[in-house]
């Protein structure tokens, strides 16, 4: 975790400070490393029996937990969008 | 929409491979997905300080965002309590704590597991992977019909790493920043909450 974020820190530092020398390109290699990761968290999962046979019944289970905890979390975060962007616009109107 | 076809498509043949043995699973003893990580990780970084504008956004950002995390913790405990009666092999606080994982699957599922059994654990571990797949796969879709922080919310624990490329990708780099508190903020919670609910 603490790796993560030093490297996304120095990330940040060395991309402030090289912001005038074309260094934004290198979002074009964000997405095929999104590409690799998902390909490599397939390949884990198919590689995992118990993952693989418990996506049954088990899975029917889980599913259901997760849709209730998403949706409803889900639906939070858009009321404060909602709220904070109708927020935003009526306070530039004064 | 196009962004989420073509990544189901690298994780369904990620999964087809791996299991019609197409592909060497050495790889997954080796550290290369924890290398693309951390590589994933810089990138997002760089384009995070290269774009000033990101910066100077953070603390218009900072203020009505910051109760985020508590939205998404009150939210998830509220979903995972109302899809229990659906559930009657399930206790209301054995779904709660399979929800306070927040897609935190491996310390929820060890948890779970030591406190509850392996049934449960394994569903706590399949879970939170749908969680975070889900979020991966559909953060497209839950930005456009839901608002940027949508994915966010979703993306629970996971989206100071893992989902933190695409939402940043999708919901725009200025997010980035919410993402980070918000899975730094969820991700202590987690042995916390799942332990709680857990030992109830």
């Amino acid at each position: 975790m603490f790796t993560v974020i030093l490297l996304m820190l120095s990330g940040a530092f060395l991309g402030y400070i090289f912001r005038n020398q074309g260094i934004q390109k290198i979002h074009k290699l964000i997405t095929p490393l999104i590409w690799l990761l998902l390909f490599l968290l397939g390949i884990s999962v198919g590689n995992n029996e118990a993952i693989m046979k418990g996506m049954g019944t088990i899975g029917i289970d889980a599913f259901i937990i997760t849709f209730g905890a998403m949706s409803v979390s889900v639906l939070g975060a858009w009321g404060l969008y909602l709220f904070l962007h109708k927020f935003k616009s009526s306070k530039r109107q004064k | 929409m196009r962004g989420s076809i073509i990544i189901i498509l690298f994780f369904v043949v990620g999964v087809f491979c791996s299991f019609y043995k197409l592909f060497p699973t050495w790889i997954l003893d080796s550290d290369l997905s924890l290398y693309a990580l951390w590589a994933l990780m810089f990138c997002v970084g760089i384009s995070v300080g290269a774009d000033t504008k990101a910066l100077t956004n953070i603390r218009y950002i900072r203020k009505g965002y910051i109760i985020l995390p508590l939205i998404t913790i009150i939210g998830t405990l509220l979903g995972s309590a109302l899809v229990s009666p659906f559930l009657p092999k399930y206790t209301l606080s054995e779904c709660m704590a399979v929800g306070s994982g927040f897609g935190y699957y491996s310390l929820s599922s060890i948890f779970i597991t030591q406190y509850k059994g392996a049934e449960l654990g394994t569903i706590a571990l399949i879970s939170n992977i749908i969680r975070e797949i889900t979020t991966l796969l559909f953060t497209p879709v839950l930005v456009y019909s839901f608002g940027k922080l949508a994915p966010i919310s979703c993306g629970g624990a996971t989206t100071m790493d893992t989902t933190l490329p695409i939402i940043s990708r999708y919901s725009g780099k200025e997010f980035a920043v919410v993402a980070i508190f918000h899975g730094v903020t969820v991700d202590l919670t987690v042995p916390f909450l799942v332990t709680f609910f857990a030992t109830r």
